[in-house]
């Protein structure tokens, strides 16, 4: 029964990339520099952070021809490279679907997941497209800011290590509500903890996936719905037949496939700079683009910076983000959010003891540390190598830099090897989009399956195999739903949904679990308004926050670009072709003058883009609140059990064997 | 399947766990409130005292920058004085408290 489904699932995989193979693009592969401004490709970590005035690049300061560059992947390579990951991936879908018999074995792999394995796994799961294009892409048009913004995503681990990882390990079993329902109501809390745990992964799914369709748009001239459906039954093959291992396995092999990337292109980068760091930054700081990049820049805000000044400018802060309380609350997010993301949690189950789970947690972290100190060379060096004129012209959110860097160092030493070097790392991102979102449907399908279905409508009594079909079969609807969400929101502002999961995570779930492990008074009423307060102030508050679209700014900001156009043609210039694009789309924003939001507003009400700052103290006090109105004798009376567990690991046998 | 009964209450109240129960406790949430203090002394300092962030301290190299460094490797070495405050403190109680035990 198994092995037909898989060998159907295998054969559709295979003709979709046969049929990538001979799908060769009616029109010609996007245009360099034609990437809608508002996109940001693939960056929704990035557009996290976008700071006002950041976002869409004034026409007036258009580059200059001779800085204009290009990036085109060789198909015929990158889609070769592909094929081999798609056949490596599939291999080891066969390997686990053989050995995934039990409900243990779909959601945590049988727990036989070693330290070592999981930690390079977790930062699989973890380091998506925007940490991977998105932050050397900042570093290189802002500099210092960029790397800046990289330290919260390891720092985050900081909580992960010391608070999460091991009593959840000790305490859980699959999921999320497994923790938060040992000594309360099983049933509401499960319930809510499931829609807690769906509502973060579709967010961050749905950005996921709209950045992988527009990636691969980009880079390889694959059509976005073709991009999108083709990543989609990928996601769902690993996931349906290959459960936890499956989805592991590619996480380590994406891992492994960045980090190599990240470490050639490095060496490259410091070669440069005949592997001085000191001298490395002084040609920062020298090159005469960087320079005239950072006057630019700073004259947006009325400053006058010129030469080496300038040059030196590129290392301070505050050329990208400029609100202190935005990063504030963007930093809370992430420390505490990233310890409340449940693809991350399931991660912890893996793992046969808390050792392997402390292990694993301290792997990732040097992993992930390491890769955002080398996206720092990676940045400076796009810039110092390929100038921000010249990024800037590729994609303007910076999105295309390492991969441009790649090619460009490649064909530095023999052309062929920039087609080569490009071509790798066009793969190492296709990986790391199927590695990311193939954890985000497992989480998402085990909230579903093993918390409502298998304990709140079933009552638990589910045997082994049907428990697995239901696994299997919610995989699969998870993942249409998100292929269908993905096809949908092509031309949704996706930007506010990595904001609105980490916002979710951090405000709904981080306090709960908190509270469950170490509190004793702590009960059913203080998980159920804890996660809704939070989850709700969460949404709420990005709702009326920047990161919507508001269609009377948007109005404003085409007002502008009309008149500068206007000013350019009437002194006899000829408008290049993105200019004219640029025009004929602003004539049409104009138009919306009085339109709202979505939410009915002109304006954002909130001037935070991320709520952390106040949703999370919200989450905190309504899980406290809810828990003190109504106690509960018997929540109390468990917590020995469950503290004794968590730090000991006594009774996990039941965990573990089922 | 068959689950060993534990008397939960008695263990919560073991020397042994109780020990390990203030150990782990101080430790880390001690821990942690250093390494976020730590942590967001970045953005506030970037933003509040940019000035200090402009001095030179290798070369072109400045106090910002070698800050931001810093705080990975803090954060590493957080994580590595935690395996072995735990491999060696921790697991050695928690081992005891289960030999005692007679589990």
């Amino acid at each position: 029964m198994t092995y037909k489904n898989f060998i159907i699932a295998a054969s559709l995989t295979l003709t979709f990339a046969a049929a990538a193979f001979a799908e060769e693009p009616k029109t010609a592969p996007v245009a360099p520099g034609s990437t809608p401004a508002v996109s940001a490709p693939a960056a929704p970590g990035a557009a996290v952070v976008a700071a006002p005035g950041a976002t869409t690049p004034a026409p007036a300061v258009a580059p200059p021809l001779a800085k204009k560059r290009e990036l085109k992947a060789n198909k015929v390579i990158t889609l070769s490279m592909f094929a081999v990951i798609i056949g490596i991936t599939l291999g080891v879908v066969v390997w686990a679907a053989r050995q995934t018999k039990t409900a243990a074995d779909f959601y945590a792999a049988g727990g036989g997941i070693t330290g070592t394995q999981n930690g390079w796994a977790i930062a699989g799961d973890y380091m998506s497209a925007a940490s991977f294009l998105g932050i050397s892409g900042l570093i290189s048009l802002y500099g210092y800011d960029g790397f800046m913004y990289s330290v919260g995503w390891l720092v985050a681990y900081i909580t992960v290590l010391l608070i999460v990882a091991e009593p959840c390990r000790n305490a859980g079993k699959y999921t999320l509500g497994d923790i938060l329902s040992f000594r309360t109501n099983p049933k509401p809390v499960r319930a809510v903890a499931a829609i807690s745990t769906v509502a973060v992964s579709t967010f961050y799914l749905t950005a996921q996936m709209v950045g992988a369709g527009k990636l691969m748009a980009l880079l390889v001239g694959v059509p976005y719905k073709t991009a999108i459906i083709g990543v989609g039954i990928l996601m769902v093959g690993y996931v349906v037949f290959g459960g936890m291992t499956a989805t592991t396995w590619v996480q380590i092999i994406k891992a492994g496939l960045l980090m190599s990337g990240a470490f050639l292109l490095s060496v490259l980068v410091l070669a440069k700079a005949g592997f001085n760091p000191i001298y490395f930054f002084e040609t920062i700081v020298n090159s005469p683009d960087i320079q005239d990049h950072v006057s630019k820049l700073v004259l947006k805000d009325g400053i006058t910076l010129n030469g080496i000044e300038a040059g030196q400018r590129f290392l301070e802060p505050g050329l990208f983000m400029k609100s202190p309380l935005d990063q504030i609350s963007l930093g809370m997010a992430l420390v505490l959010g990233t310890a409340g993301m449940p693809h991350i949690l399931m991660r912890f189950f893996t793992v046969p003891t808390a050792q392997a789970a402390r292990k694993s947690v301290i792997i990732a972290m040097f992993i992930i540390g390491g890769f955002y100190v080398l996206t720092t060379l990676l940045g400076f060096g796009a810039a110092v190598n390929l100038t921000p004129q010249g990024i800037i012209s590729v994609d303007p959110g910076g999105n295309m830099a390492t991969l441009m860097l790649a090619q460009q160092l490649g064909a530095d030493i023999a052309p062929i090897l920039g087609d080569l070097f490009l071509a790798f790392l066009c793969s190492v991102a296709f990986a790391t989009i199927l590695a990311v979102v193939s954890g985000l449907v497992l989480a998402a399908s085990a909230a579903i399956a093993h918390d409502i279905w298998v304990n709140v409508v079933k009552d638990g009594h589910a045997d082994q195999h049907e428990q697995v079909m239901a696994a299997r079969i919610t995989s699969l609807v998870v993942g249409v739903v998100g292929i269908g969400i993905g096809l949908m929101a092509e031309k949704a502002n996706v930007a506010h949904l990595v904001a609105l999961a980490f916002a979710v995570a951090s405000s709904g779930n981080l306090p709960v679990v908190v509270l469950s492990l170490f509190w004793r008074k702590f009960n059913t009423a203080g998980v159920i308004s804890g996660l809704v307060v939070g989850t709700v102030a969460s949404i709420g508050l990005v709702m009326v926050s920047p990161n919507m679209t508001y269609p009377k700014l948007v109005a404003k900001g085409a007002e502008k670009i009309i008149v500068a156009m206007e000013k350019k043609q009437a002194s006899g210039q000829v408008l290049t072709e993105k200019d004219t694009k640029a025009l004929v789309k602003a004539q049409k924003d104009v138009l919306d003058k009085d339109g709202k939001s979505i939410m009915g507003l002109s304006e954002p009400i909130l001037k935070l883009k991320n709520p952390g700052l106040i949703s999370i103290p919200l989450g905190f006090i309504a899980a406290i609140l809810g828990c003190l109105m109504f106690p509960n004798k018997r929540s109390e009376e468990m917590f020995d059990e469950v503290y004794v567990r968590q730090n000991t690991g006594l009774g996990m046998a039941k965990a573990i064997d089922h | 399947m068959a689950d060993k009964q534990y008397d939960w209450a008695a263990i919560a109240k073991n020397p042994k766990f109780v020990e390990l129960h203030h150990k782990k406790q101080a430790f880390l949430f001690g821990w942690w409130i250093f390494s976020s203090v730590y942590y967001f002394l970045l953005p506030i300092g970037a933003a509040y005292a940019p000035g200090l962030f402009k001095i030179k301290m290798i070369g072109v190299i400045n106090f910002g920058y070698v800050f931001a460094l810093s705080q990975f490797f803090v954060s590493w070495a957080l994580a590595l004085y935690y395996a072995h405050v735990a491999n060696k403190d921790f697991d050695r109680l928690t081992r005891e408290l289960i030999d005692e035990l007679h589990l």
